[in-house]
């Protein structure tokens, strides 16, 4: 079987981290690769913890199952280190990428004995900046693209700006918002 | 008539007709439910007014009704409920003034 | 061939209505299957369809809304989960039983109480016996291809049943997968059209659904059950031809490493995915294990599925629903009645798994096959009614 990378994301309701799972399976879908991408359903209230899974790779995949052992964790709040299981199975060779302002060692301590690798974003700031609200996913998924690499940096750029285009075609000031975030947050990834 | 057609209780499975479903229409006309009846209904023209509030609650279509009257009894399908007897307007008046009396059935 | 697309389960059977374009579609929202109505309105507010779209007041009511246009001779569906399948309960035997080749996309969901929203298949076993047809799909291209298959053997003149096509809710129900869709032209022509034999309307004055006395409810009840055993046929061959347009395949079940395999999981949906991830996984280590998926529930697959497994040692049957028969689930004990005239046959147990949402791991179907390692070991099936998944229970 060909590679496949999985990746587990834990964010909170209403912070668009089920969203970016699907846009990260939308960029993928789009440079060829087979996707899955679903969330764990649960008290999907504004606030609560939610998580979200991409599994992504050359073949069809047929497990319907959450996953346990993740090659990458995204954490979109950086208050759930504390009070989830945040690097629970994680791959030594994976990493971990959370949302902070913070020195990714200056968060190693809240990892309960975690060695492998950790990443920062500060994607809230780079989304009220570029996009003008606090709306993490973006900037976050940006980072997991440069991190994971499991799609190639130029591709992710193309196919995201032709689906904003799309998306929001009266709109040209928010796609150029969002590109800004992206690409400012591809160059910002703390940890590489 | 078209009646039901072909369906009786000697007919295999495959013959019955599917589901029940009932082909044509006016099938209802080849079972005479009259021949239930214990109580009967008599109509007494000379007496009716044609006010036509008996004909909407007879519950087997038995009241025929034709240019804007009522004719004499179908008793096809009437089961002698006696509905029409009790909502004519003469029915608090003497047998003799009544459009429409009612009594046990002469078999 | 076909269209490259990127969708959740729910947004497939959507898609397929839409292609469908049925003249009546009658629904009351459910978690999870909420958004197949609310897109599909979505497709009716904007004109992409000319369906009469009727937004009734319960599931009892969308399948009796079902069943009056189904009558009047309209092809006719409808999309529900869990208690709406149950409250649909009795209309389920009047379509069936008033041979309406109604639709409905059950997208599979645990059965109150303690209340729950997640998967299991406690609402559409509950319906096994109402005289429908139930086609089982592990993904969204699987819920995508049975749908488009379903009313053609719905509407077969042999067959005239409504047919239910399954998915597991929020597994694949809100999982985006690749899929690969079908023109819209070519859906239009597969399904053809729908010229019912008799309806409501039309030229013949007729009566549909009236009083069955005791001298004709059991021919009419023969003729019902002669329908399942016709539909097996129907079913095969509108999938062959299925096949010929789409080169997808389908059967009356899914044979994975069956073949020289001494062991075996017969499952339903979405896990048997899974349940080849673990498969796979022994079969590195030369573990002779297979898996077999059955699409087909009703009609069950008598001759077929007791051939395919009787050169096996042992064989688990997972339910993921228990029919608290104290026995078993309602897949095994069909499974184990239908080998029972076997020469040789397996030893056979039952695990009741994934109830309520509860997650079903690779390692948990790894455990189900070491478990039948020791009945293979044993010679004999110990337990057969067991679980797995349960904290505390072994």
């Amino acid at each position: 079987m060909s590679k496949m990378v999985e990746i587990r994301w834990h964010g909170r309701g209403g912070q668009g981290a089920k969203t970016a799972s699907l846009l990260l399976a939308d960029a993928a879908f789009n440079t060829g690769k087979f996707v899955q991408g679903f969330p764990e359903y649960g008290p999907e209230r504004m606030g609560a913890p939610i998580t979200a899974y991409n599994r992504i790779s050359d073949e069809r995949c047929s497990l319907h199952c959450n996953i346990y052992e993740p090659d990458y964790v995204v954490i979109v709040d950086a208050t759930l280190l504390t009070a989830v299981d945040a690097t629970g199975g994680l791959k030594p060779d994976g990493g971990i990428i959370i949302n902070s302002a913070k020195e990714p060692e200056e968060l190693r301590p809240l990892l309960d004995g975690y060695e492998g690798r950790i990443y920062t974003i500060d994607a809230g700031k780079i989304a009220e900046e570029e996009i003008g609200r606090n709306i993490p996913n973006t900037p976050m998924l940006a980072a997991v693209v440069v991190v994971s690499g499991v799609i190639p940096e130029d591709e992710f750029l193309n196919d995201m700006e032709g689906s904003m285009k799309h998306k929001f075609a009266n709109k040209p000031q928010v796609i150029e918002g969002n590109m800004r975030a992206i690409k400012r947050s591809m160059r910002e990834v703390k940890g590489l | 008539m078209n009646y039901v057609k072909g369906v009786n209780q000697d007919q295999p499975w495959y013959e019955v007709n599917e589901a029940g479903t009932v082909l044509g229409g006016g099938t209802s006309l080849a079972v005479n439910t009259g021949e239930w009846r214990i109580m009967i209904p008599a109509w007494h023209e000379k007496n009716c007014i044609q006010c036509l509030l008996c004909f909407p609650v007879c519950a087997d279509s038995s009241i025929p009704v034709k240019d804007e009257k009522r004719g004499e009894f179908d008793f096809t399908h009437c089961k002698g409920c006696g509905v029409c007897y009790k909502v004519c307007p003469t029915f608090r008046k003497t047998d003799a003034e009544k459009a429409i009396t009612f009594e046990k059935e002469d078999k | 061939m076909g269209i490259r697309e990127r969708l959740s389960g729910n947004e497939a059977v959507a898609i397929a209505l839409k292609q469908i374009n049925p003249d009546v579609l009658a629904a009351y929202p459910i978690t999870p299957s909420t958004e197949v109505p609310q897109y599909f309105a979505q497709y009716v507010a904007d004109g992409e369809v000319d369906t009469e779209f009727i937004a009734v007041e319960s599931e009892h009511s969308a399948m009796s809304a079902c069943i009056a246009a189904a009558a009047a001779g309209g092809r006719t569906a409808t999309i529900t989960s869990a208690c709406g399948l149950a409250l649909m309960w009795e209309l389920l035997y009047v379509a069936s039983g008033t041979r309406l080749p109604i639709t409905l996309a059950v997208v599979n969901r645990a059965l109150s109480a303690p209340i729950n929203i997640n998967n299991d298949h406690s609402d559409s076993m509950g319906a096994r016996d109402s005289g429908w047809i139930q086609l089982y799909s592990e993904n969204n291209q699987e819920a995508y291809d049975n749908y488009l298959m379903s009313l053609r053997i719905a509407e077969h003149k042999d067959v005239m049943l409504p047919v239910m096509v399954c998915q597991d809710g929020f597994i694949t129900s809100h999982a985006v997968e690749n899929i690969e869709l079908i023109e819209g032209e070519k859906v239009k022509n597969f399904v053809g059209e729908y010229v019912p034999k008799h309806s409501l309307i039309g030229g013949e004055p007729i009566s549909i659904g009236p009083y069955d006395t005791p001298q004709f409810y059991f021919e009419h009840a023969y003729q019902r059950a002669q329908a399942m055993i016709n539909s097996k046929k129907v079913i095969l061959d509108v999938s062959k031809e299925f096949a010929a347009l789409t080169g997808r395949e389908y059967g009356l079940f899914e044979e994975y490493k069956m073949e020289d395999a001494e062991r075996a999981i017969i499952v339903l949906n979405s896990s048997a995915g899974t349940a080849k991830g673990a498969c796979d996984l022994l079969r590195a280590k030369g573990e002779k294990v297979g898996v077999l998926k059955l699409r087909v529930f009703r009609p069950f697959p008598l001759e077929e599925l007791s051939k395919a497994i009787s050169h096996l040692k042992a064989v688990a049957v997972m339910d993921k629903a228990d029919s608290f028969s104290a026995m078993g689930g309602p897949l095994f004990t069909d499974v184990r009645s239908a080998c029972y005239d076997l020469k040789t046959r397996p030893h056979i147990i039952n695990y009741i798994y994934g109830l309520g949402g509860r997650d079903v791991r690779v390692e948990d179907f790894t455990l189900v096959f070491d478990a039948l390692k020791q009945v293979v070991v044993d010679d004999r099936p110990g337990e057969i009614y067991r679980h797995v998944g349960v904290r505390g229970v072994q």
